[in-house]
């Protein structure tokens, strides 16, 4: 622990700066991939723990559609809608026969979809770890606020997740689909016999959370290596900052991964050798005391 | 009716019998040649590291291909059985037994990465097969006489090597730009431990005037690394030192890139100068060192380029560092099945022991497995600054092996090892 590196941390404008950019980029990422976790089981019950899987093919398609396109708009886009398709087909093909299953049955047909789609994504693009590089768009110095630095693409990045956030908030919130969505959620059966197709959103509702990992996979890939097996400790985060905003809970994620990030940002001045085990310990005293998480209703 | 019905059997029945004949003769005729000789290889063939299974069974099987086409030993050809460890102790300890008890191999290579390899160890320390370890490059694995055994050998370079000739060049260069303060940032798991503690203790040898300002240890294969690269803004060290590897080290770079942090703080890494890693580099920052893991131009030999060659014209892609390796540890073990006629372990590991065989990836063109601690040594080592493009690597300064062997000595003796 080095509690003097911290408090001159904050009393330092530019450290300041810097970390908080740095733990929202932390936290924008693991925001993108959760909410869709939390949206699938708020609304579906299904945890989905194959939704780290989805962010890898994300990545891989957005890798694929900037190799052939050269434009970063285009592979973001393939990215989500590419992700966003395969989510649907997998969800009226397999995750749509074990809903109200028990979680295990749950948990071995995701789980059977990793291991299918590391295989496949080994099989199309091979073993080998690959590099989109930073797009020329973003490839400038970083930017100096109050004597901090904060990355163009970073701010970027944070400026799409922060814009993501409101407009799944305003989708579900302001809109009709939204009300569908939410009354989906209480009673399924109740929504079928107004005559909604509950199946059809339910599939919707898949392929956005799907979009939602495929679109961060795709902001991922100029900063992160994309290899068989990326979506696993992206998983393991999202469904910390899910457990610690409560499950089904958008603001919940949104809340729980800023939180992670700025844990890990301001850890690594303070305590750099614990901010793995603060983060546990954050979410285990969260399951002590508000067992349904931060924003999370109970008995869900 | 006919005769055959009465007997019970019908045209159905015959057609089947037939069929099940004409599947089963391969089997029948190769059961007629000589058995193979098995040899076992527990390695990663899926998640993250894939890359290293790849590269290890790419590399074990140009070398086999090479041994059977020139008849084997007296006729029995070798078949290599790779099974997934999934970079896990738990899953390598299983599949090694699996591949002595139910697959039957004879021989063991060992391309697990360094959790497995330890695992590995302890499995055949009871089995007592013969085994070589082509990836693990943690040094106590044969350095520690606790840990070595007498049916182990290391086919893979040593990270006390690397710490050595890397901190032997970081020193040089360190005293002519006046580089004293040092930050760290390695995979928090052995080898990432290992190979910094033993750079920074070989460097504040070699310049006594280092200070270590800082350190990071991101996680093993940890995608983002962007707290322990704001915290080299914050700290401003002279130089940087980094262990990661492969798609880490890509991914580290990609993000240092965003913070400009290469462009005033040059960085010192064994690790970047390997095919599968530099060419993934889109904009190499100016002032990367790094000592060589696997190019096709160094050692700058005819055999070298020969053997990158028909390296890539067998498995499709470049050779990596663990292809290199494993083609060594897998020619030792080929060269003494040769020598000695035998695949009765011990009789390999009396013969491996104090071996030298030509080879494309030692200094003059020879590897030798040093007999004391059942190592690979005199293998090139060279540092210099990291190019964008072919041949990748300038200025590179040679390894003196004798450097190596005298700090190395020292290191064991404040280990307790000698």
């Amino acid at each position: 622990m080095n509690f003097d590196a911290l408090i001159d941390c904050f009393s330092a404008s530019a450290c300041v700066v810097t970390q908080i950019s740095s733990g929202l980029i932390i936290g924008m990422l693991i925001f993108m991939v959760a909410s869709g976790v939390t949206l699938i089981f708020g609304v579906l019950g299904v945890v989905n723990f194959a939704h780290g899987a989805l962010y890898m093919l994300g990545a891989y398609f957005a890798l694929t559609a900037y190799w052939v396109t050269d434009s970063f708009t285009v592979a973001v886009l393939a990215g989500a809608i590419g992700t966003g398709l395969f989510g649907v087909v997998f969800e009226r093909l397999f995750i749509s026969r074990v809903y109200g299953a028990d979680v295990l049955s749950q948990l071995l047909v995701c789980y059977a979809f990793v291991l299918i789609l590391d295989d496949a994504v080994k099989a199309i693009w091979g073993g080998d770890f690959l590099s989109m590089g930073m797009p020329e768009a973003f490839a400038l110095p970083p930017l100096m606020i109050a004597g901090g630095f904060v990355p163009p693409f970073y701010a970027f990045l944070t400026a799409f997740a922060v814009a993501s956030a409101i407009a799944l908030a305003a989708l579900l919130g302001l809109t009709r689909f939204g009300k569908i969505v939410r009354a989906a959620a209480v009673n399924r059966q109740m929504v079928g016999v107004l005559g909604i197709n509950t199946s059809l959103v339910y599939a919707l509702i898949f392929g956005l959370g799907a979009a939602l990992a495929g679109a961060a996979g795709a902001l991922a890939a100029p900063v992160r290596s994309a290899t068989p097996g990326m979506g696993f400790d992206i998983l393991i985060e999202s469904f910390i900052v899910t457990v610690i905003g409560g499950m089904g809970s958008i603001a919940g994620a949104f809340v729980g991964a800023i939180l992670i990030g700025m844990i890990r940002a301001f850890g690594t001045v303070g305590f750099p050798l614990a901010t793995e085990g603060v983060t546990f310990a954050m979410m285990a005293v969260v399951l002590l005391v508000k067992p349904a998480g931060l924003f999370g209703k109970a008995g869900r | 009716m006919t005769a055959i019905s009465r007997t019970g059997l019908n045209r159905r029945t015959l057609m089947a019998g037939a069929a099940a004949g004409v599947l089963a003769a391969p089997h029948v005729s190769r059961g007629q040649g000589k058995e193979p000789i098995k040899i076992g290889m527990p390695t990663v063939l899926s998640g993250r590291f894939t890359v290293v299974g790849d590269s290890a069974r790419g590399a074990a099987g140009l070398a086999i291909d090479a041994f059977n086409a020139a008849g084997g030993l007296d006729g029995r050809m070798i078949e290599l059985v790779a099974r997934d460890d999934k970079a896990r102790p738990d899953e390598a300890a299983r599949v090694v037994r699996e591949l002595l008890n139910a697959d039957g191999c004879h021989l063991l290579i060992s391309s697990s990465t360094t959790a497995g390899a330890f695992a590995i160890q302890e499995v055949v320390r009871e089995t007592g097969h013969l085994c070589i370890q082509t990836i693990s490059e943690t040094s106590s694995l044969t350095a520690d006489p606790k840990i070595r055994l007498p049916n182990v050998f290391r086919g893979a370079r040593q990270v006390v090597h690397d710490a050595i000739a890397g901190a032997s060049y970081a020193a040089k260069v360190a005293k002519e730009r006046g580089l004293k303060k040092w930050m760290t940032n390695s995979p928090d798991f052995a080898y990432g431990r290992d190979a910094t503690g033993q750079f920074v203790e070989s460097l504040k040898k070699i310049a006594p005037d280092t200070t270590i300002i800082g350190e990071a240890w991101p996680k093993f294969m940890a995608p983002d690394y962007t707290e322990s690269l704001t915290q080299v803004l914050t700290s401003k060290p002279d130089a940087l030192f980094t262990a990661h590897s492969g798609g880490d080290i890509v991914a580290f770079m990609d993000q240092a890139k965003l913070y400009n942090i290469f462009d005033k703080v040059p960085m010192f890494t064994p690790n970047l100068a390997d095919l599968t890693s530099i060419k993934q580099i889109k904009k190499l920052p100016p002032d990367v060192r790094s000592g060589t893991r696997y190019l096709a131009t160094y050692p700058d030999t005819a055999a070298n380029h020969d053997w990158h060659d028909a390296y890539v014209k067998r498995n499709g892609g470049e050779p990596s560092n663990w292809s290199w390796e494993t083609a060594a540890g897998t020619a030792f073990l080929l060269e003494a099945i040769k020598k000695t006629k035998s695949i009765d372990g011990k009789v390999l590991a009396e013969a491996l022991r104090g071996m030298t065989i030509d080879s494309p990836f030692g200094i003059g063109g020879k590897l030798t497995m040093r007999a004391e601690d059942q190592t690979l040594i005199n293998y090139a080592i060279g540092w210099g600054s990291v190019l964008a493009e072919p041949p990748y690597l300038k200025n590179i300064q040679d390894t003196d092996w004798s450097e190596i062997f005298h700090y190395e000595t020292e290191w064991k003796k404040s280990k307790g090892f000698i």
